[in-house]
């Protein structure tokens, strides 16, 4: 369809710029990306398989599940949290979730050891780290936006001055674990998507499927609040209502994702920012699966290339941290040039 | 109505609004006047729902603003705030649309598509509405917001200082604007303004504020008096009549 619902002389200059206008299209995009995530998931099934079919198709297919709560995870949380917060550069993983993360993990074989670590049920660390990491958040998000109305910038402010304290705690305990606890406990920070556990697997999904259930009816709320909070007030929208249970999707979401798979810093940063860019439009009908389809070519393109191409598995998260990290700067310094 | 009924607000102890009870919203063009600080815009953001009170009371039209949910009253009145960023690219089309979402929340029919259009046409954005916001000037992008609020089609509409980093020719436009809203569509049109000159020849009413309190409520013509503004400003001000119609020299 090229019908043009404002046939008006000045359209949009940076749409049409080299690609023609069908392709400008959010709904084309998105099949596009939803096109090379079919492609690539066959791709990583299908291709190189070194025995039974049948074994390496069940191994497989987990690993792109995983990848998929993943992205889904993070891609709908990361954009959730930028509207909600009106900035996009700061993201929940940038402010302290995944150091919290690392100083759970740290406590516990600080004072345990990495035995007992190894030897826990992996459903019941998983448990403790989402229900702690919930509550940090909640905690937070209460404390900032409970009774007076404080500054979000003064919240990114305290989850950053949080982050660089978990961390510095979390490096304080590493200092003075036997260097075989430690061993263990930092093979547990890089994040790994190639051996998840079922049941975790499962939890993990159940959790991203009720949180994306619950953004579904606030997509257009969401529109609203790109605005900022008094515009999105005077329109009529329960600003504080709906921003904290936003943000409490947007913890249990990220949450869950990072006890399954270990952090990932930057992921976040660099999926939304290019949904926001590829979309072609500021509505999170749009920006929200772009987030989640971008997500899933980075992950399963990034896990074929350094699988099949570099013949190893299990470090993909160094590489998109690296990445993302080298982005993350352009999108200050671009910021900072204005 | 807008009725304000014993309304203070405090930061630190200190009285922003202290104890205002004065009715807003009469036919026509009501023109806020007052130095910095004297409490105006924390008066619109009570109104506006922005900022609780820490007493009195705010009716609009009998609903009460604390109880009432916040979508009904956005069907009542639209707010215009003083820094309008947007992070996001939207056109002006997308901005205009957003003044429907009280009515329809995001899934326009077509009497919503009618509002959009003809608060467009009446601003006269038609050439820019597929424009995205940063690539219009100032008073075109302050027009495309006052475009916004029309569409949400309310009886009253608050205006924090449209006038702000505007050129004389824009200013003007603007306020011939507000005053056809309140003549042909019926609005009460409530504004905050820094030149008392424009709200003497626009607006039908004003209201002066200092130090939180309401200390001046007239018709315009009676407040554009040297002793009153004098005593609003704290600084001499000199009224003459110039064809008709009083003007306030300041610039001594």
């Amino acid at each position: 369809m090229l019908t043009d619902p404002m046939p008006t002389a000045t359209a949009p200059r940076t749409a049409d710029r080299a690609a023609p206008r069908w392709a400008a299209r959010p709904e084309v995009r998105l099949a596009v990306l939803g096109g090379a995530v079919l492609a690539l998931t066959a791709g990583y099934l299908l291709t190189d398989v070194p025995g039974s079919l049948g074994y390496a198709l069940q191994k497989r297919s987990l690993t792109v599940l995983a990848m998929l709560v993943v992205a889904t995870a993070v891609g709908v949380s990361t954009v959730v949290f930028h509207t909600v917060t009106g900035n996009r550069i700061l993201t929940p993983s940038i402010m302290g979730f995944d150091a919290f993360y690392v100083l759970v993990s740290t406590v516990v074989v600080f004072t345990a050891g990495s035995a007992a670590f190894l030897a826990a049920d992996p459903l019941v660390m998983w448990c403790v780290q989402v229900s702690v990491m919930v509550a940090f958040s909640l905690l937070l998000f209460r404390w900032l936006f409970g009774g007076r109305r404080r500054s979000i910038h003064l919240m990114l402010l305290v989850g950053i001055v949080l982050g660089t304290f978990f961390r510095s705690s979390s490096e304080w305990m590493q200092r003075m674990l036997d260097p075989l606890d430690f061993q263990v406990l930092s093979d547990s920070f890089f994040a790994s998507m190639t051996r998840p556990d079922e049941t975790l697997l499962a939890l993990t999904a159940v959790l991203v499927v009720l949180g994306c259930l619950g953004v579904v009816p606030l997509v257009r709320t969401l529109d609203v609040l790109t605005l900022g909070e008094p515009a999105a007030v005077g329109l009529g929208v329960d600003h504080r209502r709906v921003v904290t249970a936003l943000l409490v999707v947007v913890s249990v979401m990220i949450a869950a994702s990072t006890a399954l798979v270990g952090p990932v810093l930057f992921f976040g940063l660099v999926v939304a920012n290019l949904a926001y860019s590829w979309a072609g439009s500021f509505r999170h009908v749009w920006t929200l699966p772009m987030a989640v389809l971008i997500g899933m070519v980075c992950l399963l393109g990034g896990q074929l290339v350094l699988e099949r191409a570099f013949g190893f598995g299990g470090t993909l998260s160094t590489v998109i941290d690296f990445a993302g990290g080298l982005f993350f700067l352009y999108l200050v310094l671009r910021k900072g040039a204005r | 109505m807008i009725a304000l009924d014993g309304v203070t607000k405090r930061y630190d102890g200190q009285p922003v609004v202290d104890d205002v009870s004065i009715s807003l919203g009469g036919e026509g063009v009501t023109a806020l006047i007052g130095p910095n600080g004297a409490g105006k815009s924390t008066l619109f953001g009570i109104v506006g729902r922005l900022v609780r009170p820490d007493a009195g009371r705010v009716t609009i039209d009998g609903m009460d603003v604390a109880t009432t949910s916040s979508r009904d009253l956005a069907t009542t009145l639209a707010v215009l705030r003083q820094d309008n960023h947007v992070a996001a690219r939207l056109t002006v089309h997308d901005l205009v649309e957003f003044g429907r979402f009280p009515h329809s929340r995001g899934r326009l029919t077509v009497a919503d598509r009618g509002h959009i259009d003809q608060a467009i046409d009446y601003l006269d954005l038609g050439p820019y509405r597929s424009r995205f916001l940063d690539e219009l000037s100032g008073g075109q992008r302050q027009r495309a917001f006052i475009a916004m609020v029309l569409a949400q089609d309310t009886r009253y509409v608050l205006l924090d200082e449209p006038l702000n980093n505007l050129d004389l020719r824009h200013m003007a436009e603007i306020m011939r604007l507000l005053r056809r809203a309140a003549d042909e569509l019926g609005k009460r049109v409530i504004t905050v303004l820094h030149d008392i000159n424009f709200a003497a020849n626009h607006a039908d009413r004003i209201v002066a504020m200092r130090d939180g309190r309401v200390v001046a409520d007239a018709p315009a013509r009676e407040v554009m008096r040297s002793d009153v503004l004098a005593a609003v400003y704290d600084t001499a001000v000199d009224v003459r009549e110039i064809d008709g119609r009083p003007v306030a020299l300041y610039y001594s």
